[in-house]
């Protein structure tokens, strides 16, 4: 049986929730969610170290979905958005969570757990060296994209990347990605 | 030449250069989704100001928040005020943070190590 992206979604979307959506990922969506995440914590009167925290890490997410998302095919628009990611910022406990989901193709895979493994095992340091590394060397793509969304992520929030890719036919994964940034 | 100015957006952020007095400004928030298009003008200008620079260049950089992609187009914008700087003209670069925002200083940090310009943290106080 295949994945299924609604119940994923309808999971994520329960405790305190600040901003849930599923749909097209677009630059004018992004736009709108910051507006409204920032407003909302400005509501927690969130303090402003880790306000500036959940923002970053929110752009660095959102931005990721928008460069790495695929266009899904004619058969699946029936159901999916040409471009469909879904986003979910909640506050659990002591920490606010940002997933995110989108669908890569199976040959993608590979790639994207060893490029997350890799970062997932680096120390402060390690991350700050690699960070400055592609910083230095690695051009923007045409999209603006720069390879470094990750490891600022996982520098940022000094915690772990949870993902896990489910198999949703033979061509897609749908990859979910959980970013943790602590409040004390 | 004529001096640069661009007004800040809540995706990118507002831009002055002035060549008669040699100050650079960049101030705000820089994260829209590709940086190329917006910081190529400023690297133009900067090409165009490295021919005859003053004998010193303050650049004041004050930035609430920037994303990864803005992140190479600042080094670019710094790697042609290195270029100033190699020459015979003095470049000083100023990077703000506020108070308490570890990740804008250690950024700042990233590129002072990067960037062979003496920059000057500076801690701004509510």
């Amino acid at each position: 049986m295949s994945f299924d992206v609604n119940e994923y979604y309808s999971k994520l979307n329960g405790g305190d929730v600040l901003m849930a959506f599923k749909g097209n990922i677009s630059s004018e969506l992004i736009s709108n969610v910051l507006e409204v995440v920032e407003s909302r914590m400005d509501d927690f009167s969130e303090h402003s170290k880790i306000r500036k925290k959940v923002y970053n890490v929110l752009v660095e997410s959102l931005q990721n979905l928008y460069h790495h998302i695929e266009t899904l095919p004619e058969e699946m628009h029936k159901e999916f958005d040409s471009k469909f990611g879904i986003l979910v910022v909640s506050r659990v406990e002591d920490k606010y969570k940002i997933s995110t989901g989108n669908f890569i193709t199976q040959d993608k895979v590979d790639i994207l757990k060893n490029k997350i493994d890799k970062i997932n095992s680096m120390g402060k340091e390690e991350l700050k060296d690699m960070y400055k590394f592609i910083l230095n060397h690695q051009r923007l793509s045409e999209k603006g994209g720069g390879g470094l969304g990750l490891v600022d992520i996982a520098r940022k929030t000094g915690n772990q990347l949870d993902y896990t890719f489910e198999k949703f036919d033979n061509t897609y994964y749908f990859f979910n990605l959980d970013v943790y940034i602590d409040i004390a | 030449m004529e001096a640069l100015s661009i007004e800040g957006t809540a995706k990118t952020p507002s831009v002055k250069f002035d060549g008669q007095e040699g100050v650079i400004e960049i101030k705000g928030r820089s994260i829209p989704e590709n940086s190329i298009e917006f910081y190529k003008p400023l690297v133009e200008w900067l090409e165009e100001y490295s021919s005859t620079p003053l004998d010193l260049t303050q650049v004041n950089v004050q930035l609430e928040y920037f994303n990864t992609s803005s992140s190479k187009c600042i080094l670019d914008v710094f790697k042609k005020l290195e270029a100033i700087h190699k020459g015979k003209s003095e470049v000083i670069i100023n990077w703000y943070y506020e108070e308490d925002d570890e990740d804008m200083l250690e950024a700042g940090e990233d590129y002072e190590s990067i960037i062979r310009v003496p920059f000057k943290m500076i801690e701004i106080v509510e």
